[in-house]
């Protein structure tokens, strides 16, 4: 991706610059003053907001005191990221980071493409939109959303869910929300419900671009209607599936903040808490920012190997990578 | 699928497939709309109904207390309008910011662009995380100030990108015209490529102002003060399982009832739902756009 982005005439516009690069450098400054002048709001944006907090990543090797500084503060190397990987903390917070992505993977990321599969089979056209339109919404609603709607629909007192779960395995009243076993269905049910129709629209882009020959010379051939789906439908939509894998693994572990903060309650930390409520646990709350902007870092860095490994796995499996 | 019925041959297997198929995505259709429509249901029934039934999508008797006590409360309408006004100025903001970045970055010719494209590509896979970030906005003074839900997410990399590629597949001809009738690059983005963008434009304000809307990170990181609450904190407030003790601390005069917490969703969610058939429609388009690599 990034090599497509510098495309030749730019690169070709820089050579000289490497010579001579007073006068370029003078020449293009006032040659294109204007664009130059409408790309600085969003450069200074990107300075301030994106690039000097990867320069306050620094504070994670320092006991940061904010009237000390970054350039005040006492450097003391990887004490925090010692003491987040022998402390207590960590096995908890990479079995809990580590489940919910492989939940994800295992039960959230086939849902899309299983839906668009048997909308992509549904004949009738007004039905199709019909039932697109109604689950394309929850994508739009936001977390808080999600989450009260969990808590009305699972309250001891009067919710249809937990009286509902409650008649089929009977026994006592359960506060669902508040028990740390139930975190994790509590979690994937609610991407399901939110994400899985919106997802549906890549592989549905995709499957409406299959050349209908293809079906044709398949029936001649004698396929039915599964054979169809198995040698045409499927292989057509491989590349894209391996492309939001690839997307996929590179998020792993961004767990999503808001949604896991929302349904994080006293009872359920054990299970609930993940390295990005812990950063802001640590940091925000308990005012621990080098701490805490340690752990951040190493979730980050994770997040990148993720992102470039799972790209070389695709390459590797013979498939288009992102990059 | 453009002649289905020359596709499928009609197997009693195919026929058994095709009804099954039906009910099975009907199923996922109703339990997507269903909570949404008894949390309507329940924000016009009265405290004691809510209590008995476990599931209704018509109350027995309409009762608009629940609205008449939101709209006195001047907690919520103070939310209402903050949320409302952060989003109008935010997603103007946003959407100036992007544009105006993204159109010099769409010029090919223009010295140091790649550069600028590599460092903006780089944020989507490093960042500095939540700690950095709030410590910039602490030390920039930001934060219990409004500007604090709106400027550190004045461009969304991946927005800018799109723009980027939207600006490049514009023609060019009506651009050099311009620029021979003695225009500026500036007076060609205002008098030509902008007024061209509408729809994109429309696009992306709706892309932001969603996402401003629904931001509970923003306001729960930089914003302490509760009169500054946004519509997201206050549903949070109000519905999460420890909501006595927030409100306890917020208003001693309330205390959250039921039908308080059915509508206080209804309101933070009507909106959305009001713009759904454009959203529907933008965005759709919106993610086909993106997922087309330059």
């Amino acid at each position: 991706m990034a090599t497509d982005l510098a495309p030749p005439p730019a690169k070709a516009a820089l050579k000289p610059g490497r010579r001579r690069p007073k006068v370029t450098l003078r020449t293009a400054l006032v040659r294109y003053r204007w664009l130059y002048l409408m790309l600085l709001p969003g450069l200074v944006y990107f300075a301030v907001f994106k690039y000097l907090p990867m320069y306050g990543v620094s504070i994670a090797f320092q006991d940061f005191l904010p009237f000390l500084g970054y350039s005040g503060s006492p450097w003391v190397g990887f004490k925090h990221f010692e003491e987040l990987f022998t402390g207590p903390d960590f096995g908890r917070l990479m079995f809990n980071t580590l489940l919910l992505a492989l939940l994800t993977i295992l039960l959230v990321f086939p849902a899309p493409i299983i839906v668009a599969l048997m909308l992509n089979e549904l004949r009738h056209s007004v039905l199709k939109r019909s039932i697109q339109s109604l689950i394309y919404i929850p994508h739009f609603l936001s977390w808080t959303i999600v989450a009260s709607l969990t808590f009305l629909l699972l309250s001891v007192d009067f919710g249809v869910i937990a009286q509902f779960i409650h008649s089929l395995i009977g026994g006592r009243n359960v506060d669902y929300v508040a028990q740390p076993e139930w975190f994790r269905p509590i979690i994937v049910a609610q991407l399901l419900w939110k994400q899985t129709g919106w997802g549906t629209i890549i592989y549905l882009a995709a499957l409406a671009g299959v050349n209908q020959d293809l079906y044709e010379a398949a029936r001649m051939d004698g396929a039915g209607r599964f054979r169809q789906f198995w040698h045409v439908t499927l292989p057509a939509i491989r590349p894209t599936i391996v492309v939001m894998a690839v997307l996929t693994s590179g998020h792993l572990l961004d767990t999503g903040f808001e949604q896991i903060w929302l349904m994080t309650g006293a009872l359920n930390r054990s299970a609930a808490d993940v390295f990005d409520t812990f950063v802001y646990y640590m940091g925000i709350t308990q005012g621990a920012f080098s701490y805490s902007t340690a752990v951040g870092l190493f979730k980050g860095l994770v997040g990148v190997l993720l992102i470039f490994g799972s790209n070389w796995l695709a390459k590797r499996l013979g498939q288009r990578g992102l990059f | 699928m453009s002649n289905p019925s020359v596709k499928h041959q009609h197997t009693l297997a195919s026929r058994v497939f095709d009804v099954l198929n039906v009910a099975v995505l009907l199923f996922l259709a109703l339990i997507t709309i269903l909570p949404l429509l008894y949390v309507l249901a329940g924000s016009f029934a009265s405290e004691s109904e809510i209590a008995s039934r476990p599931f209704f999508l018509w109350p027995e008797r309409f009762v608009t207390t629940t609205y008449e006590y939101i709209f006195d409360s001047g907690t919520f309408v103070r939310a209402l309008l903050t949320t409302i006004g952060v989003t109008a100025v935010g997603t103007v903001v946003q959407v100036m910011l992007t544009f105006t970045m993204a159109y010099p970055l769409a010029k090919r010719y223009l010295p140091g662009r790649a550069l600028v494209l590599n460092l903006v590509i780089f944020t989507l896979v490093f960042s500095g995380g939540m700690i950095p970030t709030y410590l910039v906005v602490r030390n920039l003074g930001l934060l219990d100030s409004y500007w604090a839900l709106i400027l550190p997410l004045a461009i969304n990399p991946f927005y800018l990108i799109i723009v980027k590629s939207f600006f490049q597949e514009l023609p060019q001809a009506l651009e050099e015209a311009a620029r021979i009738d003695g225009c500026n690059e500036m007076g060609v983005f205002f008098k030509i490529v902008l007024p061209l963008s509408k729809p994109i434009i429309a696009t992306f304000s709706l892309f932001y102002a969603v996402g401003i809307w629904n931001d509970y990170m923003s306001p729960l990181l930089y914003i302490d003060d509760s009169s500054k609450w946004t519509l997201q904190v206050l549903v949070r407030q109000l519905t999460s399982p420890d909501a006595q003790n927030a409100l306890a601390m917020l208003e001693s005069v309330f205390f959250p009832t039921e039908g308080l917490k059915f509508a206080v969703v209804v309101i933070a969610t009507l909106p959305i739902l009001l713009f759904y058939p454009f959203l529907q429609k933008h965005f759709a388009k919106g993610v086909l756009i993106g997922s087309v690599k330059e």
